[in-house]
C-alpha cells in the first residue's frame, strides 16, 4: 500500500461491549495505534484486555462504537478482509496450532485467503525465517518446545502478512531463554502490536508506549518509561515494576 | 511426554525406496493387499504363501526389520480366535470330538482350514498396515485420503484427533498425577475411602476432561475463524505421481490380481 498519509494500523472509537448477561466488558474505549508503533495492554485479569483483543478481528461483535483496521471497519462485510490484517496470536499455543504439522499450521491462513500453492509455500518458509523456525515444516507441534511453539504461533500470522498483531500474553510460562529470544523478536518484527500482558519487563524492553485496562476502561495511556516509574499508579491497579 | 506417538513412528523418517513412495500409492497398495486377502479363498496355501513372500519382501526393501512387523502384528491374534468357531461349525470329514458338559462338538477337516486362512490372512492384513504406518508419516495419509476425494470433514476430524490425542493424554496424566500427589494415608489408617467415593472422584475426573476439551475446541475454532476460515477446508492441491510411483504401483497391483487369478482358476 503506497499513501501519503499512513493511516494507523488501528483506530478504536467509543467501543463498547455489554456481555449478554449484563456486564459491562468495555466502556467506550478510544485508541489509536500508528503503523508499526508497538503498544503494551496491561492491567490486572478481568480488566477487558482479552475482550478487546478479540474485537480488533470481529471475533467478539460491539455494542458500540467502532473499530477500524488500517482504514477498514470492522464488519460483517469485511471480516476477510480484517482477518487478514490481524494477526491475532492466543496465550496457549496448543489452541493457536491446530494442524498436525507445523507447514499445515503456516499455510492456514494463506491457504484461506485463496493464495496459489507457490505464494503459500513462500510466505511459510518466509515466516518461518522470521521466527527462527526454518526447517520444522514437518514436525508435530507436539514434538516442539513450549518456546518453539510459541515462535511457529507468531508464524501462523506471519505468513498472512498483517498490518497489526494482536498477542496475548506471548511470555506467560517462558524459560529465561525461550523469554530472551521472544523479546529479540518482537523487537524486530516491523507490524505494530497491541500486546496484552503481565510481564512487566517485557513492556519495558520492547514496548515504547503502554496502556493500562481496569475495569473495562483505559484509565492510563503514556510512554511506558513515564508509567513504570510511577509506582503510586502500578500500585493502583495491581503492578509492578519491573 | 509419558506417553507419546507408537514405537512405530520411530521408523517413518527412514530413509528407503518405500518411504520415498507417495503416500497415495502406499494407501492403494496396502487396501488392494488387504482385499486381496479377503477375497481369497480358504485353503489356497500357495497363494498365501506368495502374498506374504511380497510383503516380507517390501518389509525388507523398507529396512524395517522383519521380526519387529511380525511380532507387533501379533496384536489382531485374539481378535481371529473369534474364529475359532468356524472349526466345529463347518460341516465336512470329522476329524475329533470335544466334550464340553452337555456339549459335543466335532472339529471338521473343512472348518480347520477355514480357521488357519483366516487367522493367517488376519495376521498378514495387520502386518501390511503396520508396514504402511511404519513408512508412511500420518499426515501423508491424511493428504492421500483427501486426494482419494475422501469428504474434507472427515480427513480434517482425523486430523484434529491425531493433532489432540497427546494434548488429551497429557493432561489427562497431569490430572491423574494430581490426584496421586493427593491420596494420602493418615499413619495406621486405611487410606483411599470407599469404592463408590472413588468412583464418583473418576467420574468427576472425566467429567472435567470433557469441559476443557470442550473450552479448549472453543478456543481453537476461534483461533481458526481469526486465521480466515469461514467453514471450508482448505488444504494444497496435490502433486500428480511420478513414474516410479505410477510403475511400483501398477506393478504391484498386478502381482495381486495374478495371485488372486491363480487361486481362483487353478
Amino acid at each position: 500500500m503506497s499513501e501519503s498519509i499512513p493511516r494507523p494500523a488501528l483506530a478504536v472509537h467509543g467501543l463498547r461491549h455489554v456481555y449478554p448477561d449484563g456486564t459491562v466488558a468495555l466502556s467506550t474505549i478510544d485508541l489509536t495505534v500508528a503503523a508499526g508503533e508497538k503498544v503494551a495492554l496491561v492491567g490486572p485479569n478481568g480488566a477487558g484486555k482479552s475482550t478487546l483483543l478479540l474485537h480488533l478481528n470481529g471475533v467478539l461483535r460491539a455494542t458500540a462504537g467502532q473499530v477500524a483496521v488500517a482504514g477498514t471497519l470492522v464488519g460483517e462485510r469485511t471480516l476477510a478482509e480484517i482477518r487478514a490484517r490481524v494477526g491475532m496470536v492466543f496465550q496457549d499455543p496448543d489452541d493457536q496450532l491446530f494442524s498436525p504439522t507445523v507447514f499445515d499450521d503456516v499455510a492456514f491462513g494463506p491457504l484461506h485467503m485463496g493464495y496459489p500453492r507457490d505464494e503459500v509455500t513462500r510466505r511459510v518458509a518466509a515466516a518461518l525465517e522470521q521466527v527462527g523456525m526454518a526447517g520444522f515444516e514437518r514436525r508435530m507441534p507436539h514434538h516442539l518446545s513450549l518456546g518453539q511453539r510459541k515462535r511457529v504461533a507468531i508464524a501462523t500470522v506471519l505468513s498472512m502478512d498483517p498490518a497489526i498483531l494482536a498477542l496475548d500474553e506471548p511470555s506467560a510460562g517462558l524459560d529465561p531463554r525461550a523469554r530472551r529470544s521472544l523479546v529479540t523478536l518482537l523487537q524486530q518484527l516491523p507490524q505494530a502490536m497491541l500486546v496484552s500482558t503481565h510481564d512487566m519487563r517485557l513492556v519495558r524492553d520492547v514496548f515504547p508506549r503502554m496502556v493500562v485496562l481496569s475495569g473495562g476502561m483505559i484509565v492510563a495511556d503514556a510512554p511506558s518509561a513515564t508509567l513504570l516509574a510511577d509506582a503510586a499508579l502500578l500500585d493502583s491497579y495491581g503492578l509492578e515494576a519491573p | 511426554m509419558s506417553l507419546t506417538s507408537s514405537t512405530l513412528e520411530r521408523y517413518v523418517d527412514r530413509i528407503s525406496p518405500v518411504h520415498a513412495l507417495d503416500a497415495r500409492v502406499k494407501v492403494l497398495m496396502t487396501l488392494g493387499y488387504i482385499l486381496t486377502l479377503a477375497f481369497l479363498p480358504n485353503g489356497e496355501w500357495a497363494a498365501l504363501a506368495g502374498l506374504a513372500g511380497l510383503l516380507w519382501w517390501g518389509v525388507w526393501q523398507a529396512r524395517i526389520g522383519l521380526g519387529l512387523v511380525l511380532r507387533r502384528a501379533f496384536v489382531a491374534l485374539p481378535f481371529a480366535l473369534v474364529a475359532v468357531s468356524l472349526v466345529f461349525a463347518r460341516p465336512g470329514a470329522p476329524l475329533f470330538d470335544l466334550t464340553i458338559g452337555p456339549w459335543q462338538l466335532t472339529a471338521s477337516d473343512a472348518g480347520l482350514i477355514a480357521f488357519i486362512s483366516v487367522v493367517i490372512k488376519s495376521w498378514l492384513s495387520v502386518q501390511a498396515a503396520l508396514m504402511l504406518i511404519a513408512t508412511t508419516q500420518v499426515v501423508d495419509v491424511f493428504l492421500a485420503l483427501r486426494a482419494f476425494r475422501l469428504p474434507t470433514v472427515l480427513v480434517a476430524v482425523m486430523a484434529f484427533a491425531y493433532r489432540y490425542l497427546f494434548v488429551l493424554i497429557d493432561e489427562a496424566s497431569r490430572m491423574l498425577r494430581a490426584r496421586e500427589c493427593r491420596s494420602a494415608a493418615h499413619h495406621g489408617r486405611r487410606g483411599g475411602g470407599s469404592i463408590g467415593w472413588r468412583a464418583a472422584v473418576v467420574g468427576q475426573m472425566v467429567g472435567t476432561l470433557f469441559l476443557r476439551s470442550y473450552e479448549r475446541s472453543e478456543r481453537i475454532y476461534v483461533a481458526m475463524l481469526s486465521r480466515g476460515y469461514r467453514g471450508e477446508v482448505r488444504t494444497l492441491d496435490t502433486q500428480p505421481l511420478d513414474s516410479r510411483d505410477r510403475g511400483t504401483l501398477i506393478g504391484v497391483l498386478a502381482t495381486l490380481a495374478l495371485i488372486i487369478y491363480a487361486a481362483l482358476v487353478w
